[in-house]
């Protein structure tokens, strides 16, 4: 399992070859994949460029204890999830989160997960550069109870 | 030692105009909702406002001991 929090931009499917390379070969029979981007409007409003803050210490390790949390509630073999910080333009990957497993099932639930416990806890704030000026996104409207409706394992 | 230190993000930290301090707790089983009253005049923490003690969630009752880290922080926005 791996955290990675960085400024840098990434290209999500050498980040998922370079970490899959790591993996014992033939082990793993699919990798999902969800990667989130960076819409160029908002609420209403033009967004032009957005800048992500974060907690340093606090932000990985909630994110590493989601995974862990997937890792031992489904059968996945592995995950990666890789966040940037700081000024990010439209079209930017935000977000990666990655799951492989033996089987698709499991990983799809794992992943959806990962990424809905992700936007609820861990500690990033996003502040929007609109026409109007900036101002901070203040909630996830849409994701508040998300991740208590994901289906857990039987 | 009885400081801990505070921290604050995002436009809770444009409002309280700094990133962190160290505040002296003003006596032993100091609650985080204490250690607001003090760092505000007297006030009670805002509802939307999210409290993590050394990094982890936690409620406005949490007594706290010299060393700790304490933040205060507006509702997250990731992903």
């Amino acid at each position: 399992m791996k955290v990675v929090i960085q400024e840098q931009p990434f290209d999500p499917s050498q980040k998922v070859a370079d970490y899959q390379d790591s993996l014992k070969q033939g082990s793993y029979g699919g990798v999902v994949t969800f990667v989130g981007t960076m819409r160029d409007y908002n609420d209403g409003h033009q967004v032009s460029t957005m800048h992500l803050e974060h907690y340093p210490g606090m932000t990985e390790r909630h994110i590493e204890e989601v995974c862990q949390e997937a890792l031992s509630q489904w059968r996945v073999m592995d995950i990666l999830v890789v966040h940037r910080t700081g000024e990010i333009h439209p079209n930017d990957p935000i977000v990666l989160v990655a799951v492989w497993s033996a089987h698709r099932a499991d990983a799809f639930d794992a992943c959806r997960y990962v990424i809905n416990y992700l936007k609820e806890r861990a500690p990033f704030w996003k502040r929007e550069v609109t026409p109007d000026g900036a101002r901070w996104v203040e909630h996830n409207t849409k994701d508040l109870g998300v991740a208590a409706s994901v289906k857990r394992p039987a | 030692m009885s400081d801990v230190t505070v921290r604050y993000f995002a436009n809770l930290r444009e409002r309280m105009g700094r990133a962190d301090e160290k505040i002296a707790l003003n006596g032993d089983k100091t609650t985080v909702a204490e250690l607001w009253s003090q760092l505000s005049g007297g006030e009670s923490i805002p509802a939307n406002i999210l409290i993590a003690v050394n990094m982890e969630y936690t409620d406005a009752s949490t007594e706290l001991k010299g060393g700790d880290e304490v933040a205060f922080f507006p509702p997250v926005t990731g992903g």
